[in-house]
């Protein structure tokens, strides 16, 4: 996938003009959030829940090495396979391999954030083998060539318009624009490619040390078949992913649906565990999982550790005011939201995503939603520091950062900038109090007014309250 | 080769070498202990309240109910389900309580038991477990219940006997284990509803890609 990145500017500001997808993130901001409320409401534990989660995650990531190796012999001994990959080259040739080995043409796909991190499916078409997306909303995508604006809800920026045209122009049927009916089509098609792809390969919500089983979360029931009916099922998942046991698990579940989509809990939660049993009817013949680091391992120890608690419920990108004014597209890279600010720089590095950070309001309200309480505005905090000690700020805000500087060690200086820029805007703003225009801040008065400062300074105001008392 | 690198620089960020016998023995018991973090208050009903609480969540996920006296009730009101959807056929595990019956009452629908096929409108299956918490079918595979009958056919029918309805996930997750003392189970199904998909404009529908029916014929508690 083309990273974009770098152009988040230009991103945002041809998203924010676009009609349709404005129309589409004003509506999405009254479904996911306005759900997770009512759900929160309905379970009294659920902040307790939070903090357990956080908790178990920390010390699941301070044993991350006797976890993953537990994990790693339950599924030799349930007599699957685990292939460990460092980089998503790795991961994308293990998969490739194992496709090959059985001679696969065709592959169904369920919904894996992992895959789309490692570009699988470019991947496996140049290799002569044809991934078929599976989730309802990565499948339109695949059709249009297009890429997931959503963690959890991919299509998120598309209409019912856009999904009837995409669907008449590929499957050659009658136009509709009757969202179930549209639906059923996608049924129908999909049901071939269910039955005859030769490997089925999903992602995994979390990975159980206790039993090596991998479990997928989803509504539609596309894993499901997905994994169900080829004769090899691949789980293409990563280190962090893997929990204790049954029970932690379920923890991490309470928590999963209701800080994604507001449920209490999604229709399917599957378990799988190693290939078929002998006397088992259906189910795969091969399991593989391939356990993929890319960038992980070494976030532990450092500043971003926090990060690999993260279980892409995608709270934080549904409660994030920049976000929802700009979508996800306009973040450039795979993982949007405050997430993706985190994860993104340390994936694609800080030199192509500096932007990310910095496109926070740090309003706080991704850590305020987080159920395993990542402090996301401290973490792009961090980026930010790091983005300036490499001088990858552009001068203008390096320059201001440090003519600020100047001044606050200069306190005398530091009052009369205030006291005078005050008595100007104040000036300037008239009986109304409120700025039209306002030299360098047109980034601001260019969409509203800018509201003049009311009263005295506020050392001016500290002064007069400590006279007042020493005069009493 | 990625392993090694991979786990050596885990343990460098932790700052630690290859971890000791005490910390691998640590999270050995840790794991071995399987302990519940935080179960609901809501999941720790009392029985009749648990089985209240089964149906309010499932029909609130948008599953249907229907509810049987006793087992043998079973075909007769399986058939009336099928006749008024017009279905043929009944794609049915064999579980031993479901061939002991008396399936005549099914008249010209017919009951094949094997694997379930695209096409196919109607699954027949059991259940190990309803949970309270949040109105969730526990289902498993094993020979005589294949996994594409949880998935494939538009309809799924299900017969969940009232005294398999637990409070919570960890009570279901004990009976797994209890079942299947060895190892567990290949596939374990937890199912909350119909199939549904938000995808199309933001517009939540049933019928995505499993099935578009989940009907659950519970069996009084005697």
């Amino acid at each position: 996938m083309n990273i974009t990145s770098p152009d988040f500017k230009e991103n945002a500001r041809i998203a924010l003009k676009d009609v349709e997808l404005q129309e589409a993130l004003s509506q999405f901001k009254y479904g996911f959030p306005v759900n997770r409320a009512n759900a929160i409401k309905r379970l009294p534990e659920f902040d307790q829940l939070r903090d357990s989660a956080r908790d178990l995650k920390n010390h699941i990531i301070e044993n991350l090495d006797i976890y993953l190796e537990q994990f790693e012999s339950k599924v030799i001994e349930n007599g699957g396979h685990v292939h460990w990959c460092r980089t998503g080259e790795d991961a994308n040739k293990t998969i490739l391999d194992i496709c090959q080995q059985v001679n696969a043409k065709t592959v169904t796909k369920g919904k894996s954030m992992v895959s789309e991190e490692i570009s699988l499916n470019d991947y496996l078409e140049a290799n002569d083998v044809q991934p078929v997306e599976t989730d309802l909303g990565e499948y339109i995508l695949q059709l249009r060539g297009d890429h997931p604006s959503h963690i959890i809800a991919p299509a998120i920026h598309l209409n019912v318009n856009d999904v009837s045209e995409t669907f008449h122009e590929h499957h050659k049927r009658p136009k509709t624009d009757d969202p179930q009916a549209l639906m059923k089509e996608a049924r129908e098609i999909l049901r071939k490619e269910f039955v005859s792809a030769d490997v089925g390969i999903t992602g995994a919500n979390f990975l159980v040390a206790e039993t090596g089983s991998t479990i997928i979360v989803t509504n539609e029931g596309n894993g499901d078949l997905t994994q169900t009916l080829p004769k090899t099922h691949i789980v293409i998942t990563s280190i962090e992913k893997v929990v204790p046991t049954l029970e932690d698990m379920s923890l991490f579940l309470r928590l999963l649906a209701r800080s994604a989509t507001g449920q209490e809990f999604t229709v399917y939660n599957t378990l799988s565990t190693g290939p078929k049993r002998a006397e088992d009817q259906d189910g795969p013949e091969n399991f593989h999982v391939v356990l993929l680091d890319n960038g992980r391992s070494e976030m532990i120890g450092s500043e971003f550790q926090e990060m690999l608690r993260c279980i892409r419920c995608s709270a934080c990108m549904n409660h994030c005011p920049v976000y929802g004014a700009v979508g996800g597209h306009a973040y450039g890279w795979v993982y949007p939201g405050p997430m993706g600010s985190v994860l993104t720089p340390n994936m694609i590095g800080i030199e192509q995503a500096a932007h990310l950070p910095n496109a926070s309001t740090a309003c706080g309200k991704c850590e305020e939603v987080c159920p395993v309480r990542i402090p996301l505005p401290k973490l792009m905090r961090h980026w930010r520091e790091k983005e300036f000690e490499k001088h990858l700020t552009p001068s203008a805000v390096r320059f201001g950062i440090a003519g600020w500087a100047f001044s606050a060690k200069r306190p005398a200086l530091y009052r009369w900038l205030a006291r005078s820029s005050t008595w100007f805007m104040k000036t300037i703003a008239g009986k109304k109090g409120r700025i039209k225009k306002l030299p360098l801040a047109g980034g601001w008065t260019d969409w509203r007014d800018m509201p003049a400062p009311q009263g005295k300074t506020f050392m001016d105001q500290w002064k007069a309250k400590q006279k007042a008392e020493e005069s009493r | 080769m990625s392993r090694a690198e991979i786990l050596n620089r885990i343990r460098q960020g932790l700052g630690r070498g290859v971890a000791t016998q005490q910390q691998h023995d640590a999270v050995m018991a840790r794991i071995n202990a399987h302990k519940a973090t935080i179960i609901p208050k809501r999941s720790q009903l009392a029985k009749p309240a648990q089985i209240q609480l089964f149906r309010e969540m499932a029909l609130s996920a948008s599953a249907e109910l229907i509810d049987i006296e006793q087992l043998t009730d079973l075909p007769t009101a399986v058939s009336t389900w099928l006749h008024k959807h017009e279905f043929k056929t009944l794609v049915s595990a064999s579980d031993a309580c479901l061939n002991a019956l008396d399936w005549q009452a099914l008249g010209e629908i017919t009951r094949e038991q094997r694997v379930a096929k695209s096409g196919d409108l109607a699954s027949l299956t059991t259940s190990m477990a309803g949970i309270a918490e949040t109105g969730t079918l526990m289902l498993h595979s094993r020979p005589e219940s294949p996994t594409t009958l949880n998935f494939l056919p538009d309809c799924h029918l299900v017969l969940l006997k009232e005294s398999d309805i637990v409070g919570s996930y960890e009570d279901a997750w004990q009976k797994v284990r209890e079942q299947n003392p060895n190892q567990m189970p290949r596939t374990v199904n937890m199912i909350t509803g119909p199939s549904r998909s938000a995808d199309i404009g933001q517009k939540l529908l049933m019928g995505a890609h499993g099935p578009c029916v989940l009907a659950i014929f519970m069996l009084k508690d005697t």
